[in-house]
Parts: structure tokens; sequence; C-alpha cells
């Protein structure tokens, strides 16, 4: 009876993944359920409105607003080329006319009587939606989108920047603890996605993006070191839209910090598969983390591992994740239920947990998190 | 809903956006009282993406602890009798979700544009930007910015009531043109409020009705000297509901299971504020420091005033916190030397893992010293928020408009100030009394005498809420259960030579004296009131003028009287690192805030 733990996150060698792929505004969904989707495939397409282009027509044509109507030369909603001259007045005798020429392609949208404003419209921008995953298209969100499903290696991250992209993973830390250094972003990581250990310096990040890395998967970072990568510092922890050339998943969290084993084991066993990643975190309502995604065939069968949901009991594998510790992984063996006074002087719920070696320490049950099997 | 009388044991439970906490409350001898508390991880995380997983969770923890029945699997059990298991009525208050985020457009910066962003900042939204005819910016500059920003939701206002309407229709057409999406769901349409030019109304539908959810409030501005922003915030209010909270995963099957709607946490903390000031006839300021936002209160001239800080808290916003108040000013209020880099890793691990506490004393004092910046950062947010509200002060007395300040003078006046109520969980589950009242002292700055107080386990939210339904109940249980006074605050205003005696106290018969640069605690029981003389030395100031005696009641509590010789306007602390961390060190000692390591 213990629920004062914060759920894991999710690193699975064999689970199965669905991913919604969907448009920022309704559009046409190009495939259907049923649908074998390849990653680059583009599933669903839609037209972003053109920037607009205000002018002041009743200005211009120095007349009031109620009047500027009578002057122009195109219709609401007809298409306008660059230069067209969209509105003339008449002048006196034939002379001194004024000639409005459109400063855009597109299309006139509206004019206003009260404020003698004309609204153009550029032509809209194309935008499209891969698949993102290889998989099976098993929803159509009608007008916005699909999700698609598929057998995979799932890792999630505690923290990325940068958004989606696919590429070859390639294993180049020795160990999890492995820090890497610049000498070890050769040529051949072009294109590639880079499996680090414990630690990735700005330094390290700008070789990267200088030698066309695509992405980094690593258990730490110092925050000095994010910040000087991106020039700013993270405000809210809401990312994804950073693009500094980049993809960084943070697998543990700020600092130098070991790669858990069974994320460097997995993540090492799909060395040279391709994969794809999404740095996109939003720890809020809504919760968002980095992923690693490399697919199966689609036909693989996966047998759903027990989700952790049942909550923490004797034996549970857990990882302490405050300081001091941070990152050790170990076992409960105790879950008394009275609170219990720490060196904070505060009453919490404890655990007693029991390091590798043996060693057992008493510590907050808000300060482990479960690791999912 | 059952009859008042009927209604014996409540449960209540607050889900905030790091905890969910759920108390439980009984009727015994006559009189309602606390009776347990249950707190869990707010789950909103995968894989549970289910608000109700914690509320039950809280539940849970609340039936273990009062040995009592109260869940039938996922169903809290109503009882139709006023015996047996389950409980008689259940409410809830929530502030998961995050933050709202708004753009707000008025014609002139300055005027209507700057009330609008006023009654966005009051409503508890984050102004992205705020558009005004004369920003000096394109028509296709603002119309991109507000189509990249895609706000939650978007405030026009401009024009006094009748007078001209062309400037607010232009700003509707940029709007127009813009065709805004929400930031959540491609299905439905972005809310617009207009609160603009009554006469504008019409031109405004015809422009954003099709395109947009339009709603119309009255005028925030309905004449240049008439600001009129509780409609505009109470608008806000609605929709920050309906929209932006409804998104947080299982928040609309919570709805189902409450008796009376869910009501938001900072209206519920507030209603509570506003009720002591009103009844006490007192000037009060009270403060709820979450995970993600602060929300700040206060009555002050009569006048209540509500601010959120949407991106001030302690773990979702801790490192928005540091980015606001810099990472020095966070280090200046830590009484050891450590290293930047250390200090920003940490940082950044709680925003990522914003559940865990601390649990070595370091990092408690670490979280402490952050904490009194983002109580800060929030209470200079309030101050230029809480101004002088015309608008909504129709009726005075002649005495009263004497006092009015002038548009944009702030309302919020420390030396007034009677009464300082702490809430959230880094001052109500601080392990030490005494380190709440430190914070509190440190962040406010407080002038003259102030009480200060803490809710004990961070319930106001649940009893604001009860407040509406059963108000004896809320009303005992605050009085009896809730608020720990901890004590008054004796601050001087000015500044002397260190060293130098700053302040004589007398009563009981008994005189203590403080130099300046000290700070001290005299011991007074809780619910002890003395009339104390207190003479301030000649440069300082107690409200009386500078060296003037004035005559004060203090009140006791379970920290005693707390005296603060450290000066104000301006109160500096050393600039000197080793300086600086040996006169913390000192105050520490004083107040025998941690323990000995």
């Amino acid at each position: 009876m213990a629920h004062s733990y914060t759920p894991g996150l999710k690193v699975t060698e064999k689970a199965i993944v669905k991913k919604e792929r969907r448009l920022p505004l309704k559009g046409e969904v190009l495939v259907k359920v049923g649908d074998i989707v390849k990653a680059d495939d583009i599933v669903a397409r839609t037209e972003l409105p053109g920037d607009v282009e205000r002018l002041n027509l009743a200005g211009k044509l120095g007349v009031p607003p109620k009047e500027a109507s009578s002057f122009l030369k195109v219709s609401i909603g007809e298409k306008i080329k660059k230069d067209q001259i969209i509105a003339e007045s008449k002048g006196f005798f034939g002379l001194f006319k004024t000639s409005i020429p459109s400063p855009i392609e597109g299309i006139v949208e509206n004019y206003s009587d009260i404020t003698g404003m004309l609204t153009l419209r550029k032509p809209p921008k194309k935008v499209e939606i891969d698949a993102y995953v290889n998989g099976k298209v098993v929803e159509v969100i009608e007008n916005e989108g699909i999700v698609v499903q598929t057998p995979a290696t799932f890792i999630q991250g505690i923290f990325g920047i940068g958004g989606e992209v696919k590429g070859e993973l390639k294993l180049v830390a020795k160990s999890p603890d492995y820090i890497l250094t610049k000498n070890d972003i050769t040529d051949e990581l072009k294109g590639k996605i880079v499996i680090g250990g414990s630690l990735v310096t700005s330094e390290v990040l700008n070789e990267c993006v200088k030698k066309g890395v695509l992405g980094i998967v690593v258990g730490g970072i110092d925050d000095k070191d994010l910040k000087d990568f991106l020039g700013e510092e993270i405000g809210v922890a809401i990312t994804g839209q950073e693009e500094k050339g980049i993809t960084v998943i943070v697998t543990e969290g700020f600092g130098k910090m070991t790669m858990a084993k069974k994320t460097f084991e997995i993540l090492s066993k799909n060395d040279g598969k391709r994969a794809s990643i999404n740095g996109a975190t939003q720890i809020r309502a809504g919760v968002m983390r980095p992923e690693v995604i490399v697919t199966y065939d689609i036909d693989t069968v996966v047998e759903e591992s027990k989700h952790a949901e049942m909550g923490m009991d004797i034996n549970s594998i857990v990882r302490i994740i405050r300081q001091p510790y941070f990152g050790a992984i170990g076992r409960v063996v105790g879950l008394p239920s009275q609170l219990q006074k720490i060196e904070t002087e505060a009453h919490v719920r404890v655990l007693e947990f029991e390091f590798e070696d043996g060693k057992r320490i008493i510590l907050p049950r808000a300060n482990v998190e479960l690791i999912e099997e | 809903m059952k009859e008042k009388d009927q209604i014996i044991r409540i449960l209540a439970t607050d889900c905030g956006s790091t905890t969910t906490k759920a108390i439980l409350i009984e009727k015994r001898d006559n009189e309602y009282r606390l009776i347990v508390r249950g707190e869990a991880p707010t789950t909103v995380e995968a894989p549970y993406e289910d608000v109700t997983k914690g509320v039950l969770n809280a539940i849970k923890e609340v039936e273990e602890l009062a040995e009592i029945k109260i869940l039938d699997g996922d169903k809290i059990i109503k009882r139709d009798k006023a015996e047996g298991d389950g409980v008689d009525i259940y409410i809830s208050t929530s502030s998961a979700g995050g933050g709202l985020q708004m753009m707000v457009a008025g014609v002139v910066d300055k005027m209507s544009a700057e009330s609008a962003a006023r009654a966005a900042l009051g409503a508890g939204s984050i102004v992205m930007d705020v558009i005004a005819t004369n920003d000096k910016r394109m028509d296709h500059e603002r119309i991109k910015r507000i189509r990249t920003l895609r706000p939650d939701m978007i405030l026009l206002s401009g024009g006094t009531d009748g007078g001209t309407i062309t400037h607010v229709v232009q700003l509707a057409e940029i709007i127009q043109a813009a065709d805004p999406k929400p930031r959540f769901g491609a299905g439905y349409k972005l809310p617009v409020i207009y609160a603009g030019n009554n006469k504008a109304v019409e031109e405004i539908k015809e422009r954003l009705e099709k395109k947009t959810a339009l709603y119309i409030v009255e005028n925030l501005r309905p004449t240049l000297e008439k600001e009129n922003l509780k409609p505009a915030r109470d608008k806000i209010h609605d929709l920050f509901m309906e929209h932006v909270m409804a998104q947080a995963p299982g928040y609309k099957k919570l709805m189902d299971m409450t008796d009376v709607p869910i009501m938001p946490t900072p209206g519920a903390v507030g209603l509570l504020i506003e009720t002591i000031g009103k009844r006490d006839k007192i000037e009060v300021l009270g403060v709820d420091i979450g995970g993600a936002t602060t929300d700040v209160f206060s009555y002050f001239q009569n006048t209540f005033n509500r601010t959120v800080s949407a991106n001030l808290g302690m773990s979702y916003s801790i490192s928005n916190v540091v980015k606001e108040a810099g990472l020095k000013n966070i280090m200046r209020w830590v009484p050891f030397h450590m290293d930047e880099k250390d200090l920003r890793n940490r940082i950044r691990n709680k925003m990522i893992r914003p559940t865990t506490i601390p649990s070595t004393l370091d990092e408690l004092q670490i979280e402490q010293a952050i904490s009194r910046e983002a109580l800060r950062l929030a209470l200079e947010q309030h101050k230029t928020m809480a101004v002088g509200l015309k608008g909504v002060q129709k009726e005075r007395t002649i005495s009263d408009a004497f006092e009015q300040t002038s548009t944009g003078e702030t309302l919020v006046n420390m030396l007034t100030l009677n009464l300082i109520v702490g809430s959230g969980g880094v001052l109500s589950h601080a392990p030490r009394r005494v380190q709440s009242a430190l914070m509190m002292i440190d962040a406010f700055l407080p002038e003259g005498i102030t009480m200060l107080t803490v809710d004990s386990i961070f319930m106001m939210p649940q009893l604001g809420v009860l407040s509406t339904v059963h108000e004896q109940a809320a009303t005992e249980v605050f009085e009896k259960d809730c608020l720990i006074r901890l004590g008054s605050c004796v601050a001087p205003i000015g500044n002397i030579k260190e060293g130098q005696e700053a302040v004589k106290i007398k009563f009981d018969g008994k005189e203590y004296s403080f130099n300046f640069g000290d700070m001290g605690v005299i011991p007074l029981e809780l619910n002890k009131k003395v009339k104390a003389i207190i003479t301030p030395s000649k440069g300082l100031d107690l409200g009386n003028g500078k060296g003037k005696e004035i005559e004060a009641e203090l009140e006791g509590g379970v920290v005693g009287v707390i005296v603060d010789a450290r000066g104000r306007r301006p109160f500096n602390l050393p600039e000197n690192d080793n300086e600086r961390v040996e006169k913390l060190k000192k105050w520490i000692k004083a107040l025998n805030v941690y323990p000995e390591k």
C-alpha cells in the first residue's frame, strides 16, 4: 500500500508503440486504416493560410473609407498578381490618377469600410506530416491525422531539446559512464544519431552540429553547457522548438550521470539500426517526454510487459532520483507505513533501499522512481 | 447534495500541478475538525495520464490513516445517512493543467492595452505579447506574431464606450486576418474576449464571430478615468477552466465525482483571504506558492486583489525562477559556499523530477533560498497589478476618496500591512515553522509590526471551496487546524551603523534591546497578546517617524515575536561572499532556524 512514488520512465526493448500524427490545422489524410507506412511516408497534408498584407486603401486614395471601395478594380476573393493595379482614382479629366499596385501575389481577402483597410493574402503554404515511424495505421482522425502502431524498442528520456529526426543509431560511448570528447565526433557520424555515455558538453554538441550529426542520446548534461549551447536560459520546461541543428535526448538528468545500464544495453543492441527520435519535452499537464523509437518488423510478436501500475512493493527495483545517491539503482527492502523523521527534520513516508552491494539506507518514497520492466 | 446539518464527514481534495492533497473533516463533539490528510503525486504523467488516479491514491492514504472505508473500487462512497462507511460530501479544487498563455490587444499601449494586460495578468495568465495600434509594428508583423505564438486565448479591448470605433475594429481585422488557432486541439476555435467600446460590438461580431469563439463582456476601460477589469477577468477565468484546465487528463472524470463544481485553487484561496480581511477589518497579504505558479492575494484599502505569477513555482517552474531572478540572487540566500554548476544542475533536476523532496539539510536550504526569490518576484508582480481599480469601487465615502491613490500607484503598503498568510508546499511543509517565518520576512520585507501566519498543512484551497457550501465547517477548521500563528514581526525602516542599538521593546515589565544588523526572537506564547512600547533609534522609523516610539499590540505564536533589525529601504546583504555567509549563519543561529550539523 504505497502510493507516494514517481512513476518511472519507460525503457523497453520490445513494446507496442502508438504514435499520433496530427496536422496543426484540419486538412487531408492520405492513408487509411490498415495501411502499412514507412517512417518517411507523408500521411496527411494541409495548407496553412498565407501571410497577410494590409493596405490603407482609403488613405492612399485620399478618400473616406466608405467611398474607397468604389475605386477597387478587383473584387473580393479575386486572385491578383504582384504589381497588378488593384485600385485607381478617377483624377481630373483622366489626369492625376492615383494607381495602386498590389504588393503581393495572392487573393483579395476583404475590405473594411470602417478602417479603410484592404486585406490581401499570399498563397497558402503546404504543410505535410510524415509517419515518423514504420508501422500500421490503426486509426484515422478525420481530417486531422492518424495513429500509427508498431512493435518497437521504446526509450523515454527525461529531458530533451530539438524536434523529430530519423537516422541510424551509432554507438560511440565505450561504456555507460563514458564522457564524449570532441575527437569522438568524426566525419562518419554525419546524418547519424550518436549514443553517448554519462555526459556531453557544449563543445561536443557544437562539434556534432559542425559534423552534421542529427541527434544524440546521453545520460547527462551540465545545465551551464546547455545554456551555452542554446545561447539562452531555459525557463519553463517546454522544449522541442529549438532550431540548433541537433536533437538531444538526456536519459538521466543534469550533471554527469551514468546512463542506466538497461538503457545503455538496449541502445547498444540497436547500434546501426534506424531510429526515430524526438527531443520535445513538456513537464506539465499533458506531459511529454523525449523518446527514442526503433521499430521492428510489423509482424513481430510482442508480449506486453507487466505494468508498474500495481505500485511499489518489497523487492521492487527502483532508482534514486534526488541527491544524495542520485542515479543509484537498487531494491526496496522495507516500506514502513508510519511517517519518519529524515535529516531535514521533515516527517515523510520513507522506504528502505538496498544498493547492489547490500548497503541499506532510508530515504523518502518521493525520491525514487520505479524501473519499469 | 445533502442538507447542511446532515453533513458530518467531508472529503476534500486539491489537485496541484505536483501533488494531490486530500483532507478528511469530521464533526466530533459538535465541532468540525481536521481528522487526517493524505497526499500522492498528481498523475498527469504517463503511464497514468489521469488526474483521478492521484486523487484516488491520496484518498487511499486518508483511508489508511483514518482507518475508515471511503472508496469502493474507484468510486467514492456517498452515504445516505450520516453514519457508516463513506463520506457525506466530496469537493475539490484544481490547479493542474499548467499555465494560461494569452495575447492581449488594445488601442493605445499605455491605456487600454495596459488595462487589458492587467486584466489578463490578474486572471492568472502569462501575457505573451501586447498588441497596440501604436506599438510601432506593421500589420503583417502583428499578424505573423499572433499566428506563431498560438495563445490559449486573446483579450481584445480599446476605445471608450460610445467613442470612435475605427481603431478597435482595425485590431479585430488584424485578428481576423491572422485566423489564429489555439495551442491545444485543432478541432475548436480560439476564444477571443472582447472588452472594448460597446458601440463597436456589432462590427466586432461581424469580423470575429465566424473565425473565433467570440465572447463579449463589458468594456474594461469604459471611460479614460475608469478601469473595470472584473468582467474581463471573470470571463478569462471561466474560459481557463473550460479550455485549459480541461486539457489535464482525467479532469472531466473528476468533475463527475464532486458534489459541487471544481474550483480553481487560486480562486478558493482568494476567497478565504478576502473573508479574513473583511471580517477582521485588517490589511492582509496572502501567498500560495505551488509547483508551477505562485499566487499572491491582498486586501488593502478595502480592495481585494489577486495575481497569479504563472511561471514562478518550486517544481515545474523552478528554472524560470532562476531565469527571472538570476542565479546570483538565489545564491545570496544559500548559507554556505557552493559551486554555480552544481546549483544549476540541482535546480534543473528538480524541474525534471518535480515530485521529489529535499532529504538533506543543504538540499532543504537550497530550496528555501529559491523560494525566497520566487516569493519576492511574485510580490513585485503583484504590486504592479494591485493598483487602485477605480471601476470596481463605485461606492466610497468621502474619507475613502481622500485616501484613494492615483492610478498606477500600488495599493500594497508593507508598513500598514497587518497580516501575512503563507501557504503552499515549501511554506506549509517547512520542517520548522521558523523557517517559513524567515522565508516570508526575507522575501516580503515587512515593515513596522506585522503578524505572520502559515497554513499548517496546506489546506486553504480545500477550505476555500468548502466555505461556499458549508461556512461553519470551513471557519471552524480554518481557525483551529489550518492557520498556524507564528508571531508578530517587528521591523524598523531605515539604516544606521551596524552594531548600534536599533530598537527597544518593552512589555510585561521587561525590556528587550536589539542592535542594527541583528535578528532575534522574544518568546511570547501562542494566542497571547501584549501592549508593547517600541522605540526605534534616531535613524529608524516604525511608522510614527524617525526615532518616535509607538505603542502597538504584539502577538505571540509558535515562533514568538521576531525582531528584524537588519534595516529596510533598502535591505542590504553583504556583497562579499564570506561576509554574506557569516551573516546568514548568524541570523539562522539567532532564530534557531536549522538543526546544527
